[in-house]
């Protein structure tokens, strides 16, 4: 039974391990040999383009799916050799808010508290506490398609809260959400991995993964390409920059000259503006606008230009949309 | 994540509510896969199944909608054309309807899991501790459960337009029961056809072609004497004829016993080859 007393050897330092995972269906090579781990208490983004394999990790590492080969530990089970067993600690929250339109909220967790294998009782009373937590009190006895998108998504994440799992898996647990319920989700997702949680969260929203991923892998075709935090992998992408636009294309050159010891550049696109990495920071910034100062250019406009996980994204997996 | 862990609920809210993580060890074993929680199990999903019944009336009436028109079409229109020797064309008829009403009505099975494996709502059953056989299980309980009652309703339809029985309460009931086992045979072939497909139009497409020839091509509603002979030979043969034939038998009199096994037989061995091929797909898919 599910009410075992936990042990407090129980927590391995990696939450989830996959290694070497590969999944084939027919000739469509879904998973060509993906490896990671996510640390006890830390949320990894696995981001990717649409048919990247990030559904297919996610149903891998749920037990829903058998890898073609490779391994994957998850809460430290072994997910091919005991399946039932990595199910009772995991959560799962879909892509299509996986909750039966014609039950109620409140009816929704406690089937699931249920299946779960909690006491009738227990359930109940579970699902009550996850619908006020869930902000869904007043909308607990009313058939879910009454529901708006934002309120499926937050029961559809109750649902996978209901055994309070250690693990937790969300596959794009945005995606069409308005940004107010997106924002309302982050905010929960947050609270959780505050209290503990390990959680895996796949996801097409760079800003997502931004906000709530402690490291990033990036897959595309099956494979991974890029791995580290997100300020690890737009560095790989280069520092900001800093554009100074001038009013003609002989001031920019004189000004690319000035600035030689910058590390100044001509954009190749606009011949008016000039390229500086801002290495020193504010400083930099001063420094240079001190020079073109005393040198009688004036600059007609400055633009910041900050890498963001969308340049990375976009430069990694090709100009795919 | 100790289990001293006092923190409170994810979004605030709720008093401290200490993580639980099972314990496990692989040489003792999971110890929630036994029969009992597989039984508790499939009466959850039953439930759960009967309550969006509940929930969408709709579903019921319109199953009701095509077997009553039928009964109206050939009672009053083709019924007085179609002469059965020795009985009355509705008592001839109904129990010919009875067999139709359950076999139509196993469409709804695979509408059903199709509607669920297309929301996602098998995905998220998959990721759970529960029992494997309990979704195919609870749907196919519910769905017998629904049965009964439109087999129900359908007599007192019957008998207002006309049809009496001629033998006791019990053969009645005996003749229910042969009706519903009828309809576990055909729920255990629309399962696969609700896990092939991805939404329920598609299933209800998929399972009109299927039944058809099952249904028309039998004497539920004319003697089979009346068709060319390779069709005859099918149309006597097969289970909607077989099943018609030992309710006919059941609940109007005469030879009962032949025709009563060959219909359990055909229910058993549609279950025997069908259950294990979808249990099998619910698995993979």
């Amino acid at each position: 039974m599910s009410t075992t007393p936990s042990s407090p050897g129980g927590s391995p330092r990696s939450a989830i391990v996959a290694e070497s995972l590969v999944k084939h269906y027919g000739d469509v090579h879904a998973l060509q040999g993906v490896s990671f781990e996510v640390p006890t208490g830390t949320v990894l983004g696995l981001l990717g383009p649409n048919g990247a394999g990030k559904t297919t990790a996610v149903r891998i590492l749920t037990t829903i799916l058998q890898p073609t080969s490779g391994r994957a530990e998850v809460a430290g089970v072994d997910v091919i050799a005991h399946p039932h067993e990595v199910r009772r600690r995991i959560g799962l929250a879909g892509q299509y808010a996986a909750v039966d339109e014609n039950l109620t909220g409140n009816e929704n967790l406690t089937l699931v508290g249920r299946l779960n294998h909690l006491a009738t009782a227990a359930a109940r009373e579970r699902s009550v506490a996850l619908l006020d937590q869930f902000n869904l009190s007043d909308a607990a006895h009313r058939p879910v398609r009454t529901y708006s998108g934002g309120m499926r998504r937050r029961l559809d994440l109750a649902a996978a809260l209901v055994t309070h799992p250690p693990v937790l898996l969300l596959d794009e647990p945005t995606t069409g959400l308005d940004p107010a319920s997106r924002q309302g989700l982050w905010d929960v997702i947050e609270s959780l991995v505050s209290d503990g949680t390990t959680v895996l969260l796949t996801t097409q929203y760079l800003e997502e993964a931004d906000r709530l991923a402690d490291r990033i892998v990036v897959i595309d075709h099956g494979l991974v390409v890029a791995e580290g935090t997100s300020a690890e992998l737009k560095s790989t992408l280069g520092e900001t920059t800093v554009t100074l636009s001038f009013r003609g294309s002989d001031l920019a050159g004189r000004a690319a000259l000035l600035l030689g010891d910058f590390g100044a550049s001509r954009s190749s696109g606009d011949e008016t503006t000039v390229n500086i990495p801002l290495r020193g920071g504010a400083d930099t910034v001063r420094d240079v606008l001190n020079l073109l100062h005393s040198n009688e250019l004036d600059v007609g406009r400055i633009d910041l230009h900050e890498p963001t996980l969308d340049d990375v994204f976009i430069s990694l997996t090709g100009a795919r949309s | 994540m100790s289990t001293t862990d006092t923190t409170t609920d994810p979004a605030g809210g709720s008093p401290a509510n200490p993580r639980h993580i099972p314990t496990f060890d692989p040489a003792v074993g999971t110890s929630d896969s036994s029969i009992g929680w597989a039984i508790r199990d499939t009466l959850a999903m039953t439930g759960r199944n009967l309550t969006a019944m509940r929930r969408v009336p709709q579903v019921l009436v319109f199953s009701l909608v095509q077997p009553v028109i039928f009964v109206l079409m050939f009672r009053f229109v083709f019924g007085g054309a179609i002469k059965i020797p020795g009985r009355d064309y509705v008592d001839y008829l109904m129990p010919g309807i009875f067999t139709q009403t359950v076999a139509f009505g196993a469409i709804n099975t695979a509408v059903g899991l199709a509607e669920d494996k297309g929301k996602g709502l098998l995905e998220r059953l998959r990721s759970l501790p529960m029992s494997r056989s309990a979704v195919l299980g609870g749907r196919v309980l519910a769905d017998t459960a629904r049965n009964v009652v439109i087999i129900l309703l359908m007599i007192v339809i019957g008998m207002i337009v006309g049809f009496r029985t001629h033998t006791n309460v019990l053969a009645v009931a005996a003749g229910i029961g042969v009706l519903v086992l009828f309809g576990v045979a055909l729920a255990s072939i629309f399962v696969l056809i609700g896990l092939s497909v991805s939404n329920g139009e598609a299933a209800q497409a998929a399972a009109f072609p299927l039944l058809a020839p099952l249904v028309f091509a039998s004497n539920a509603f004319v003697d089979p004497a009346s068709m060319p002979g390779w069709l005859e030979w099918w149309a006597r043969r097969q289970p909607v004829s077989k099943t018609t034939e030992a309710v006919r038998a059941l609940m109007l009199g005469g030879e009962t016993a032949g025709p009563v096994v060959a219909s359990i037989i055909w229910s058993f061995a549609i279950i025997a080859v069908m259950s294990p091929i979808a249990i099998a797909r619910y698995r993979k898919s």
